[in-house]
């Protein structure tokens, strides 16, 4: 079977839908939130990469390295957060953190 | 026009005194830390009056006989647009002659305080405050545009009411004051409004620029009506007039303000502020000149004044107030004059009431001190024997009062009735009426105050008011005692000039070249002072021609009964009393003006401000725009925050959400 620019897009799609599901269904862990995060933004990657390949256009996957730096530090933020959320809540439950609001 | 003038000269006239009052003021007082006594506070003020009588005598000469005019703007303040506020002055006859009796009226009060405020804690605040009036009536009569004389005028009335409240610990006096600020609240307000259109359709503050422009000004009329505007500028100039120089129906606080100490009940309210009125029509008779129907209303509400006022004065018994009711009856004659276009007469019944009203002023303060300050007329009498200068040149300042051939009131006086008579105006017959009344009136009341001040039995035992322990603290007797020389040497130099005066300046003043191109009259629709001029042979002739005409006849009547009264038959005056009765209670509460001032304006302006504060500030300001904007956020704000649940996936759905809408309405739509 040959793999087409549509394989990826699906493949993409598929990721980025099921970080989507992660968010809004994903009622317990924080972590698995920030996971859900990282996977959107490899979905995007993989868009990219993919839209670069059949272009022939390097740009793209440029735009990757930069997208994983920056997730990179974004999960080790991220998590840092979490690691002093849990120490002043004692809990990394979605359900309990609700006071971001007015 | 000869240069003999210099600005710098005229400049230091109002500046000693300035400089005076503020060394006093700073250091004489609690302010610079009492660093200078009383003898060099007056010392120090006296001087700076000295040097401004001397700077104005001098320019008084030079103007009278070198015939020298300045004008000049000093120095320029701001320029708005075309508009420039300025500071200059204008010396003519007018100016030089209003100088010389601001600085001389001052300078004997000056000197006359040394004696009468001896005893008082502010003693260098008064001199402070006087020698500030000084400056501030010569910037207001020297200035050449209506600025310097709007801020001459304002600073005059200042000075009047701290001088009012001098005793600031007496309610009264604190209430007196209020009162004479508001009062002339009301006249200044008709007064910026008159400068005001001047500035707005002449497009100039200066005199000689706006006169200039009159008989532009003459041809316009009010917008929106078909009222001449130059009759409402004057009417407006006027309305000040009205406050500053206690014109019904704005006299009100005059009386009142006899709560001030003596001194400056002569220099403020008698010689010098109250005549700013008169002053400043005068100084604007080009403008006046075009509108005959302010002219006939000034002369109404001149004569009104002249006559009404002058009942007042028959049944007061506190001193002070005979001679301050006697004052609003002569600036009501003054007025008159001045309806009357006869400028030159008003300036010069102005110059020489300036002379025996202080003079009368001070002859009364003299005498409360010898009373050891009684001032009811009712427990004084025979103070003749003990006060001999006081008591002659208090007789000589009434005899000028009431117009005496030969006095200095009489030619002046006499020349207000001869120019009503002769004024063609509307109101001219009622005036005419009115002042010929006031002679009367005026000689009743002067002389029912002489006999019973100097004349008559010591009646000093019966005031049920007097404190017996007060007076042996003092030490005193219960017998007057003539006062210190500080105080009758200025008696005496200004009883000259009100017997002399008259007789020596009617010549230049109302027929001569004095006042020159200071006072326009249209001479083709007024012609009173040219029909004055042709009756007028000199000023004997017209001290001989008095006793054979009705004013000198009148004048003599009333001092006539007032002896009768109140020397040879006292029974009648109670009798009169009783037959008048609702009368005399009219005239006790002064026509109830005070009343309706109180109970319609005050508290309907109460009334307006409650409903105001009420209904349009608590209810529709503070209730409907403060209050219901914020509950309108606060309801709005309550439900929206329902949307903000605090859960992360919430905020998630919605952003995800808002990104396919976006991209839906990019992709598709767009």
């Amino acid at each position: 079977m040959n793999i087409t620019l549509g394989h990826y897009l699906t493949l993409g799609a598929i990721l980025f839908a099921l970080s989507v599901i992660g968010i809004f269904l994903n009622r317990k862990n924080l972590i698995v939130l920030l996971m859900a995060i990282e996977l959107m933004l490899l979905a995007v990657n993989m868009n990219f990469v993919a839209f670069s390949h059949y272009l022939g256009d390097l740009n793209g996957q440029i735009f990757v390295f930069f997208i994983l730096t920056v997730a990179a530090a974004e999960s080790a933020i991220g998590l840092a957060i979490l690691v002093q959320l849990f120490r002043n809540k004692s809990s990394i439950n979605v359900d309990e953190l609700n006071t971001l609001k007015g | 026009m000869s240069q003999t003038l210099q600005a710098t000269s005229l400049l230091a006239v109002p500046m000693a005194p300035l400089v005076g009052s503020a060394l006093a003021g700073i250091f004489g007082t609690h302010l610079g830390g009492n660093k200078i006594g009383r003898g060099l506070t007056h010392s120090l003020t006296i001087l700076g009056v000295f040097i401004a009588f001397v700077l104005s005598a001098l320019t008084l000469q030079s103007v009278a006989f070198d015939g020298a005019r300045f004008n000049e703007t000093l120095y320029t303040w701001m320029v708005v647009g075309d508009l420039k506020m300025e500071i200059g002055f204008l010396i003519d006859g007018l100016t030089a002659m209003m100088m010389c009796v601001v600085t001389f009226v001052s300078l004997m009060v000056h000197l006359y305080t040394i004696g009468y405020m001896e005893e008082d804690e502010g003693y260098n605040r008064f001199f402070s405050y006087i020698s500030l009036f000084t400056f501030s009536m010569l910037m207001l009569v020297m200035s050449n545009n209506m600025l310097q004389l709007f801020f001459g005028w304002e600073a005059v009335g200042l000075v009047s009411y701290l001088l009012i409240g001098f005793w600031f610990n007496k309610p009264t006096a604190i209430f007196a004051n209020m009162k004479a600020f508001l009062v002339n609240r009301v006249g200044d307000f008709g007064f910026i409004l008159g400068i005001g259109l001047i500035a707005a359709y002449g497009g100039t503050l200066n005199y000689s620029e706006a006169f200039a422009k009159a008989s532009e000004l003459g041809a316009l009329t009010f917008p929106g009506t078909d009222w001449m505007l130059v009759t409402v500028i004057c009417i407006c100039l006027f309305i000040g007039a009205m406050g500053k120089s206690a014109q019904f129906p704005l006299h009100v606080w005059l009386p009142d303000s006899m709560e001030g100490p003596t001194p400056i009940s002569a220099l403020i309210h008698a010689a010098t502020m109250v005549t700013a009125g008169i002053f400043m029509v005068t100084r604007m008779s080009p403008l006046f000149e075009l509108s005959d129907t302010a002219l006939n209303f000034i002369m109404v509400i001149g004569a009104i004044t002249a006559l009404f006022m002058g009942f007042l004065g028959l049944i007061q018994n506190d001193i002070k107030r005979v001679v301050a009711y006697s004052t609003l009856s002569q600036l009501g004659y003054m007025t008159v004059a001045l309806g009357a276009s006869a400028y030159s007469v008003a300036v010069f019944h102005l110059m020489t009431h300036a002379f025996f009203k202080a003079l009368l002023f001070l002859g009364a303060g003299s005498v409360i001190m010898g009373m050891h300050h009684n001032q009811d007329i009712r427990w004084m009498g025979g103070v003749r024997k003990y006060m001999p200068i006081t008591w002659l040149t208090s007789l000589l300042g009434s005899l000028a009062l009431i117009g005496t051939p030969f006095f200095s009131g009489f030619y002046s006086k006499d020349s207000i009735i001869e120019a009503v008579a002769e004024s063609t105006l509307p109101g001219a017959g009622f005036a005419h009426f009115a002042v010929l009344a006031g002679v009367f009136v005026t000689a009743f009341y002067s002389f029912r105050m002489y006999f019973l001040v100097f004349h008559g039995e010591e009646r000093y035992d019966q005031n049920p008011d007097i404190h017996h322990d007060h007076h042996d603290e003092h030490g005193h007797d219960h017998s007057p005692h003539e006062s210190p020389w500080v105080v009758t040497v200025p008696l005496v130099l200004l009883a000259i000039p009100s017997v002399l005066i008259g007789f020596y300046t009617i010549d230049p003043l109302l027929f001569g070249e004095f006042f020159g191109d200071a006072i326009f009259i249209n001479a083709d629709k007024h012609p009173v002072m040219h029909e004055l001029s042709h009756e007028y042979h000199g000023a004997v002739a017209m001290a001989m021609h008095a006793f054979s005409s009705s004013p000198f006849w009148l004048a003599l009547a009333g001092v006539i009964s007032a002896y009768y009264m109140y020397m040879v038959n006292p029974a009648v005056p109670t009798a009169i009393k009783r037959l008048f009765h609702p009368l005399y209670v009219l005239f006790e509460n002064k026509y109830y003006l005070d009343w309706f001032n109180e109970n319609v304006l005050a508290s309907g302006a109460r009334v307006l401000g409650t409903g105001l504060w009420k209904g349009g500030d608590q209810a529709i300001i503070e209730g409907g725009v403060v209050n219901a904007s914020w509950r309108l956020v606060g309801w709005v704000s309550s439900v929206t925050r329902q949307l903000q649940t605090g859960y992360l996936y919430h905020y998630a759905l919605v952003m995800i959400l808002g990104v396919f809408l976006l991209m839906t309405w990019f992709v598709w739509l767009k």
